[in-house]
């Protein structure tokens, strides 16, 4: 019999240095897939973020380039600009993409720059410990917000996909999530869609993945993962916000 | 080729075109703004690509992921727009990613004005980012040498796989000179397939390359640091470039200047002269590396009894000189900045009160 489930060959033999039963692992391997079935790996170029994903070039098995924090979607943008014929992912956390970086994936969204963006929401900063991120629910704890999130203080979680969505300029937005193995089917195959906007030159493609952090959370694997369905999901809704199809607003 | 009348900005852009640059990012800040102008026009024109950023911290990046890639790109900006693009600058000195950086200098500090200035020096030859690193720092006294340093810059960036800047000043972007560009400057790309992330397919290998300044184990940090300090090394042996003035006289004072500046003081040394009053300049054309044991060699000839460097700053080159002069001779401060340029009279004055 022969092997029905195989390590991408995007994917390095390297472990991975990510706490155990945390999600990045399950989209790392969604986006190796997505690369696979795609047959684009020898001209693809990721940029890994500052955060928890620093070291991804670590496990992707393709080119590589390692941003600032928050300035991987300005980078991408200088590489798909000048080689427009390959396929450029970046990889970031929500500190990254939605706190420091908040300029750069605005702006290159709004020019409609055709790279994919993967996003990794967890509510939190998990390589610096815990601190606050634009995402953190409302009366969440975290280490820089000890009561747990005020808004009164410091407003409410940003919903990256919906603000996104807004913009003008045609592309592909949505957000899932990996916490059932559902989800995680219906991930691969907006992730898979994402790249192939990408490939077919269409469009700016944004993929919002709701994952875990049972670290900073300090919950165990799987209370993490119920806490993220019964808190972040009412709050984060799943789904496309935008197709190039749609027509604009 | 014949000489064309070009204001440097539009020069320094051209000069990039010239020299096989095909890509340019930037966001505007006067007194530079008219760079972008040009090229937005002219890189379409040539099939390149021209893109204006949302910031100057966006640009970084930019240019960096463009180098990385393995392309030819620059930017343009001026001082508050250069001190946003450090954080990249540092990056991509760690990475190693050869890009070309024009600073026109202005006033400053913080919103300071939009006249010339040198009060950069600092931040070009000292760091402006974090961490360790240098840039090789070219300062130009006027367009045609804009151009030329440009032209350059590509190919020691290249040579280094390190960022070089072009430090020039709003009076060198702003005013118009006959230029020439000189085609035995122009180079071809060198080959980058040994490091540059610009696909596997580009170079038919099936190992990847990792452009990145991430070095968690200090052993390999420590590595990086010595491979960038090795560079920095090799620059100080193959890369100064320096202009000595009126230096074949018994020259009671050596003057030390760059840039826009340099060519006032020529002014007043060709002044001094009529009068019967012997003075030296020595211009560096590269602040880093630092013209160390030539500003020395100057500076001591016998008849010279003072060095003074006269800068559009508030004395920053000045620190260079004295470290270099060693004590051995007295080296003064002259400067002015807010966009004042010191006259040739002016010069006169202070050099005359040194003898
Ligand atoms: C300019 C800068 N500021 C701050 C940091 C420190 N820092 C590293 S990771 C991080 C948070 C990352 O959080 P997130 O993007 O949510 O990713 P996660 O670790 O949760 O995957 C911060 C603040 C940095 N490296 N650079
Ligand atoms: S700190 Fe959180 S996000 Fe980072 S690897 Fe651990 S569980 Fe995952």
């Amino acid at each position: 019999m022969g092997k029905t489930y195989t390590k991408p060959a995007a994917l390095t033999d390297n472990h991975t240095h990510y706490c155990p039963g945390c999600t990045h692992g399950i989209v790392h391997r969604l986006v190796a897939e997505a690369i696979d079935e795609l047959g684009i790996q020898d001209t693809t170029v990721g940029i890994a973020p500052v955060g928890c994903a620093v070291m991804a070039y670590n496990y992707f098995d393709c080119d590589f380039q390692e941003a600032a924090h928050g300035r991987a979607p300005a980078m991408a943008t200088g590489i798909k600009r000048v080689r427009p014929d390959l396929n450029v992912f970046t990889y970031q956390g929500d500190g990254d993409l939605a706190s420091i970086g908040m300029g750069e994936i605005m702006h290159a969204a709004n020019r409609g720059e055709k790279f994919t963006v993967i996003f990794i929401n967890n509510a939190i900063y998990g390589m610096t410990g815990g601190q606050m991120a634009p995402t953190t629910m409302p009366g969440q704890r975290a280490t820089t917000a000890p009561m747990g999130r005020d808004t009164a203080l410091t407003g409410m979680p940003l919903r990256m996909a919906n603000i996104l969505s807004q913009l003008v300029t045609p592309a592909y937005v949505t957000r899932q999530a990996v916490l059932k193995p559902q989800q995680v089917n219906k991930a691969k195959k907006a992730i898979k869609k994402a790249f192939q906007y990408q490939v077919d030159g269409t469009c700016f493609s944004f993929v919002e993945v709701i994952s875990t952090c049972p670290t900073n959370w300090g919950m165990t694997p799987l209370d993490a993962l119920k806490w993220a369905e019964d808190t972040l999901l009412p709050y984060y809704e799943l789904g496309d916000y935008k197709t190039p199809e749609d027509e604009p607003k | 080729m014949a000489k064309v009348l070009m204001k440097g900005n539009e020069a320094i852009g051209e000069a990039a075109i010239r020299a096989g640059c095909k890509n340019y990012f930037a966001y505007p800040i006067t007194p530079q703004s008219e760079v972008a102008e040009y090229l937005a026009k002219r890189l379409p024109e040539e099939g390149g690509c021209f893109l204006q950023g949302e910031s100057e911290v966006a640009v970084g990046y930019m240019i960096f992921g463009a180098a990385g890639a393995g392309e030819r790109v620059m930017t343009t900006s001026s001082s508050p727009g250069v001190s946003l693009m450090s954080e990249a600058i540092s990056y991509i000195a760690a990475a190693q990613c050869p890009a070309v950086f024009v600073n026109i200098m202005r006033g400053g500090p913080g919103l300071g004005g939009i006249l010339p200035s040198q009060g950069d020096y600092f931040q070009a030859t000292k760091g402006g980012g974090h961490g360790d690193y240098h840039l090789l720092v070219l300062a130009p006294d006027g367009v045609q040498e804009a151009v030329e340093m440009t032209m350059q810059a590509f190919t020691l960036a290249e040579k280094y796989r390190n960022p070089v800047m072009i430090l020039g000043d709003g009076m060198i972007g702003q005013m118009m000179e006959p230029v020439e560009f000189r085609d035995d400057l122009k180079s071809e790309p060198s080959n980058k397939d040994d490091w540059a992330s610009n696909g596997m397919a580009t170079r038919g290998s099936k190992k990847r390359n990792l452009v990145k300044s991430l070095f968690l184990d200090p052993t390999e940090l420590n590595k990086n640091n010595l491979i960038l300090k090795a560079k920095y090394e090799q620059m100080r042996k193959e890369e100064v470039q320096y202009e000595l003035y009126n230096e074949d006289t018994d020259y009671q004072v050596l003057i030390t200047s760059y840039g826009t500046m340099s060519r006032v003081c020529r002014t007043a040394i060709d002044m001094l002269k009529e009068e019967g009053i012997e003075v030296a300049m020595f211009r560096p054309k590269t602040l880093f590396p630092f013209p160390e044991k030539e500003v020395h060699d100057a500076a001591v000839k016998e008849s010279c009894k003072s060095v003074i460097s006269i800068e559009m700053s508030m004395g920053q080159m000045v620190e260079d000189v004295q470290r270099c002069v060693m004590g051995k001779r007295p080296v003064e401060f002259y400067g002015e900045c807010g966009g004042e340029i010191p006259t040739p009279e002016k010069i006169i004055e202070i050099v005359k009160g040194l003898i």
